[in-house]
């Protein structure tokens, strides 16, 4: 099946001081496709997320080694940004973390507002498209500069941040566990979504929940203790995986 | 968004970064330039003029060389075993009292108060005890300067062993009074006790404070030319005869300035440095 | 059967008594328990008293001035001791000016410092950093002014002030560029703030002393709230592709704004309150002048100055002038104390590496 590789993942190591938490990852991300990262806790799924938007490294004597390309981005290469990377690889975190002093509307500029861009005119379309991307247009449009980004509830909270990431129109969406932290109804609101964005982005999505995997991604990887083991069709590691350790985790033998 | 075009960050964010950074970095080689400029300045002029003198003669009439700060150090001395006295018994009661009795709005209103306390410019406090001790007693003394400086380190002590005893974990607390031990002398006994490194340092911190003030100790304790160790007298204090000499005509004083003002850093930073060492070797986590 | 029907011999008191009353302490704790609270309740209330009676002098000592001059006590300039009109004004402008121009210095410098330490600094220099912070708030203001005298303020007479004045005083280079492009001299304001003699102790002096002194408490309070800004908030604002002077702004001064502001005012009123390196610095003169250079008065220095001569309403005149001491650094140091309990909610301050 042809699918574009959306980001392609070559021998990449990671550590945390002397404790090396990635293992020679090879992996490649269909492009346009949700991908889900599964795993017991303590796997590196987390820390492999954090590497391809070179979060991993702000952590102190954090270090990273190997290639990941993400369309025509070599982030790891020589003289590259990570500020760049940063702005065309999105990512929403577990607990919704909105900017506390800052409205509604400005959260989801913030993105534009440090690239200078545009005019209000252009900022005004930009926050409307982004929240409507993230199904939070109906609820805010009346508040948007009335109620600060900490005043709605956690569903919305995380809907606000998926908008503000959105807003920078990256090329793909890292979330880590971005449901993990809400309710069931928000829950279900956040895979919906995320079912609608895949159409316009590569998204990868950690879960610790694989019926959340199973909703939602078309392919996925499993990871165990800093090691990719199995990566494929969701559909296909649910029902035939290829490794036995999947089959554990996934029969719930652990994890 | 024409984000194709953008290879990279656009250059005015990056100058933006830089020159940010670059400012915040001289910002902190300024502020530790003056530190650098005047220890060095007072270690450099103080030793100088250091001699015996200092230490073992009283001031010499005006005009004349020679004399030295031996009253002043042994006056400062007992001011500050007076304000000791005063102050950390208050300071560690009133701690007591709002650590275990005083989470309610009387407790607030107390520590409001130290608060308030801790930010009375010294002079003022100096004030009122010569309204409250010289008046009624009709004379500068000893007992007046340790009682204003003593006043000064009530909210400092009081404030810190609130915190230490708040961090003593209740399960300790339970332990005692589950094995029948009253709540004074669990609090007595058990919970001070193993807050004590805490207490202690924020006494020597207030002590620090205090060995350098010289304000309060202008109406209060006044100077003295004389050996006068009496609680009823007027007293010579390191600091006052420092400032005294400082703004003297008279060349020979001022050198002894400097050598006062040397004693005074060393003792000061040297307990200061000594708390700093203590804390940061984890003495002061409470019990375990 | 029988031991069931055995009521607690303590049956009949109060039941504190049958918790505690078993073992040695008996029901004497009850009553030692009491001792001891009454005991520390008394340290609290001696708290309580010891500033009500500052507030009580103050106001008692200074009735005698405020009963002769009245509210033309804040208005006037006039200080003569021999017929005894006192005026306090050239003392309050001079108390706040020389705190606002120590703001001025020392805000943008320990805001700097305190982001460097928190966020910028390799951990081996944090140590070294935040102790000689601690070690600036230690030295006494005593030691402040003796190396004011000697060191700051020639250093101010033969080279600072000379170079303001030929730039900016009224003479100046970029003073007289502007005359030259045909703008009225009264519009240069800057210019008169650096005009007059240069003794090198003055206002300017009295500012950058204190500039110095109260650099550490806004550094070490605006640590404190700095790092109460929770990582999350770091993080997100990285994630969007910020640069790092890009991610302090937008995540950590932003949300640490109120703190920061009552750290500012902190340092106000630890200005307004010092005596000593003032008294020692700003030339005791009671007068208002423009310029930086001039010597000028402080609320802290004229007590100071003034006190072993005073008597009657002379001495009564000082004890207002406490008296509007205290006021201000009150409402000052009540304000900062909200503001900055609102950020680190009420978790008590205290600086360390």
């Amino acid at each position: 099946m042809e699918v574009d590789i959306g980001i392609q993942v070559q021998d990449l190591n990671a550590w945390f001081g002397n404790t090396q938490a990635l293992h020679g990852i090879n992996l490649q991300i269909p492009a346009k496709q949700t991908t889900a990262i599964i795993g017991p806790s303590g796997c590196g799924k987390s820390t492999f997320v954090r590497c391809l938007n070179r979060m991993h490294e702000t952590l102190p004597q954090a270090r990273v080694t190997g290639h990941v390309q993400i369309s025509d981005l070599d982030v790891y290469g020589r003289g590259v940004s990570p500020v760049w990377i940063r702005r065309r690889v999105g990512m929403v975190f577990q607990k919704p973390n909105p900017f506390p002093t800052m409205n509604i509307y400005d959260n989801v500029a913030a993105g534009l507002k440090l690239n200078g861009l545009g005019s209000r005119r252009q900022m005004d379309e930009v926050v409307e498209k982004s929240l409507r991307s993230a199904a939070l247009w109906d609820e805010v449009k009346d508040i948007l500069k009335k109620k600060s980004g900490a005043s709605l509830s956690g569903g919305q909270q995380q809907r606000l941040c998926i908008a503000r990431a959105l807003a920078v129109e990256p090329d793909v969406l890292l979330m880590d566990e971005p449901a993990s932290a809400l309710d069931p109804i928000s829950t279900s609101k956040i895979e919906d979504l995320i079912f609608e964005l895949k159409a316009r982005y590569t998204v990868v999505i950690v879960t610790h929940n694989m019926q959340q995997a199973a909703r939602v991604a078309e392919f996925t990887a499993f990871f165990l203790m800093g090691n990719l083991v199995e990566f494929d069709k969701t559909e296909t590691m649910f029902t035939k995986p290829s490794d036995k350790r999947t089959e554990d985790y996934i029969t719930g033998r652990f994890g | 968004m024409p984000k194709k075009q953008l290879q990279t960050i656009p250059w005015w964010r990056r100058a933006k970064n830089f020159a940010a950074i670059g400012s915040i970095g001289l910002a902190t080689v300024i502020v530790i330039l003056p530190l650098v400029l005047i220890l060095g300045t007072v270690l450099y002029k103080g030793i100088g003029s250091l001699d015996w003198n200092l230490f073992t003669q009283i001031p010499k009439p005006a005009g004349e060389l020679g004399g030295g700060m031996a009253n002043g150090i042994a006056g400062s001395v007992m001011i500050l075993m007076i304000a000791s006295i005063i102050g950390i018994p208050l300071g560690i009661g009133s701690g007591v009292f709002l650590a275990e009795y005083g989470r309610n709005i009387y407790g607030n209103i107390v520590r409001f108060t130290a608060d308030v306390l801790n930010g009375v410019p010294s002079i003022v406090i100096g004030l009122t005890a010569y309204a409250l001790v010289v008046v009624v007693q009709g004379h500068f003394s000893l007992l007046a300067g340790g009682i204003a400086l003593g006043i000064m380190m009530i909210p400092t002590v009081s404030r810190t062993t609130e915190e230490v005893l708040l961090m003593v974990p209740q399960t300790i607390r339970e332990a005692a009074l589950g094995l029948g031990i009253p709540h004074w002398r669990t609090t007595l006994s058990v919970v001070l006790p193993s807050a004590r490194s805490g207490i202690i340092t924020s006494i020597m911190l207030a002590f620090a404070r205090i060995a350098g003030e010289t304000a309060p100790l202008m109406f209060t304790a006044f100077g003295n030319q004389f050996w006068s160790t009496k609680l009823n007298q007027p007293t010579a204090a390191l600091p006052l005869q420092i400032f005294t000499y400082a703004v003297s005509g008279f060349e020979d004083q001022r050198r002894q300035a400097w050598a006062g003002a040397f004693v005074l850093i060393v003792m000061i930073v040297g307990t200061v440095l000594i708390v700093r060492f203590i804390t940061s070797r984890g003495a002061l986590k409470g019990a375990n | 059967m029988g031991a069931l029907s055995q009521a607690p011999s303590s049956q009949d008191a109060p039941s504190k008594l049958a918790v505690v009353g078993q073992g040695k302490y008996g029901s004497e704790s009850l009553f030692a328990d009491a001792a001891f609270r009454s005991l520390v309740t008394a340290c609290a209330i001696a708290l309580l008293t010891v500033v009500g009676l500052i507030v009580f002098e103050l106001v008692t000592q200074s009735r005698l001035s405020l009963q002769k001059f009245g509210f033309s006590f804040f208005t006037k300039s006039i200080w003569d001791p021999v017929q005894e009109n006192f005026g306090a004004l050239p003392s309050i402008y001079g108390t706040l000016v020389s705190s606002f121009l120590a703001l001025l210095i020392a805000v943008p410098l320990s805001l700097g410092t305190a982001l460097f330490i928190t966020e910028l600094c390799p951990k081996s220099l944090k140590g070294i950093l935040s102790v000689s912070v601690e070690m600036l708030a230690a030295i006494p203001s005593v030691i402040y002014g003796l190396w004011g005298i000697f060191v700051l303020a020639p250093f101010l007479r033969l080279h600072v002030q000379p170079l303001l004045a030929r730039y900016l005083g009224p003479e100046g280079h970029v003073t007289n560029f502007f005359i030259g492009l045909g703008i009225p001299a009264k519009y240069l304001i800057w210019s008169g703030l650096f005009a007059g003699p240069r003794y090198g102790i003055g206002m300017l002096a009295a500012g950058i002393i204190l500039a110095i002194m109260i650099l550490p408490i806004i550094a070490s309070i605006t640590r404190e709230v700095i790092l109460a800004v929770p990582r999350q908030q770091r993080e997100a604002a990285l994630a969007l592709g910020a640069t790092r002077w890009e991610m302090l702004s937008m995540a950590v001064l932003r949300n640490a704004r109120a703190g920061i502001l009552g750290a500012i005012i902190l340092g106000l009123g630890r200005a307004m309150g010092e005596t000593m390196a003032v008294t020692m610095l700003i030339g005791n003169r009671p007068e208002i002048s423009r310029s930086l250079f001039a010597p000028g008065y402080t609320l802290s220095s004229v007590i100071a100055n003034e006190f072993s001569e005073a008597n009657g309403t002379y001495l009564s005149a000082l004890i207002e002038m406490a008296l509007v001491l205290f006021v201000l650094t009150l409402i000052v140091n009540a304000l900062a104390g909200l503001l900055v309990w609102s950020i680190t909610r009420g978790t008590p301050s205290r600086a360390h590496a």
